[in-house]
């Protein structure tokens, strides 16, 4: 679930910092920049594991504060293809199974890997596994908050760094009066999620846990 | 910033437990620091999952039992390590559907993993995983 990223970066440490050791401004910059980020094709990062390397420090004109290349490693969540996790059930839609893990929330699984034969529940919001034995159909319900094994089948990373003023529609560059409404129009549009998982419950021994519990 | 090596080595759930416990330890005797606005992403990650791994067999394990995990593991012919970490993840799993009593009942459940898993199948960790998730099926069907 977890993988070590080696990192190298520049760390800025502000005057007032001096009088700290620089081993431990260094480390809370560098989980204050990357706690609960996602690097593209990285993954969720953590905390700090350990600094490996600290350059020189340098200081430069205009600027009091001192800058050092840190090299270290970072605890990031990255489930490799294929592994299985546990997470518990945020909702149901249309798209699929919304899991969530706690610490990680994008994670879905669309109906085609469901237990199948599955339905939709329009009423309830709730998708289900109609399971069929001897005795007749069960309907299996997903319900929120429940605990459910799925493996990991993709991981889709999308870059969500601001782009600049050139992104922005051509209309709107048209009426200079209007400007001001494109940025609001911009921030009512759905914001990507920067990491996804793509999981599936489609085997024996994944999907909720209270259905392979005897 | 430069990613020099995006997985430079797999950690296993244990041991991001024991890291993350160790760390709030360190700002819990810090004190003031970890309210400023910065430490918020990190005391929120922290939190969340600290309160995951809590949930998983990894909070009750110790160096030991990774330590032994692994060299019983060794003579299995598992060529990437990749399987072992998730058998080890997977074996902890397992571990909830049985009634854990003592110690030496959790190592004999070990040895029946290892020996369901290296019977059935070569080193590819996709169907060593569902040979694992039918193991402790079988596990949990033959505990109950």
């Amino acid at each position: 679930m977890f993988v070590l990223v080696e990192m190298v970066d520049t760390v800025r440490i502000p005057p007032w910092c001096f009088h700290r050791q620089l081993n431990e401004a260094v480390a809370e910059e560098l989980n204050k920049k990357l706690a609960n980020k996602v690097v593209f094709n990285v993954g969720l990062c953590i905390c700090l594991y350990d600094i490996t390397k600290l350059e020189d420090s340098y200081i430069f004109p205009g600027d009091g504060a001192s800058h050092t290349k840190v090299h270290f490693r970072f605890v990031v969540f990255h489930p490799f293809l294929e592994e299985i996790l546990v997470g518990k059930i945020k909702y149901c839609s249309q798209e699929g199974v919304h899991v969530t893990m706690g610490f990680f929330d994008d994670i879905l699984i669309p109906p085609e890997s469901l237990q199948q034969p599955a339905k939709f529940d329009e009423a309830e919001q709730v998708w289900l596994w109609e399971y069929e034995t001897d005795e007749g159909a069960h309907d299996l319900y997903m319900d929120q908050g429940e605990e459910i094994r799925f493996r990991v089948t993709d991981e889709v990373f999308v870059d969500t760094s601001p782009t600049g003023p050139a992104a922005a529609t051509p209309d709107n560059a048209a009426q200079p009066g209007q400007s001001t409404a494109a940025p609001a129009e911009e921030s009512t549009e759905k914001k990507e999620a920067p990491y996804t998982l793509i999981g599936t419950i489609c085997e024996p021994g994944l999907g909720l846990l209270s259905w392979w519990n005897n | 910033m430069e990613v020099k090596n995006a997985n430079a080595a797999m950690l296993s759930n244990y041991e991001v437990f024991k890291l993350l416990t160790d760390l709030k330890e360190q700002r819990k005797d810090a004190g003031k620091s970890k309210h400023s606005l910065g430490q918020q992403d990190l005391n929120t990650i922290m939190y969340e999952t600290l309160k995951y791994l809590s949930k998983t067999p990894c909070s009750r394990q110790s160096p030991e039992i990774v330590r032994e995990f692994l060299t019983t593991m060794m003579p299995q012919k598992l060529t990437k390590a990749v399987s072992k970490k998730s058998n080890l993840n997977i074996a902890l799993i397992s571990f909830q559907m049985v009634e854990e009593s003592e110690e030496r009942l959790t190592e004999e459940q070990i040895e029946e993993l290892i020996q369901t898993v290296a019977g059935v199948l070569p080193g590819d960790p996709e169907q060593e995983n569902a040979a694992a998730a039918d193991a402790e099926m079988n596990g949990g069907a033959e505990q109950s």
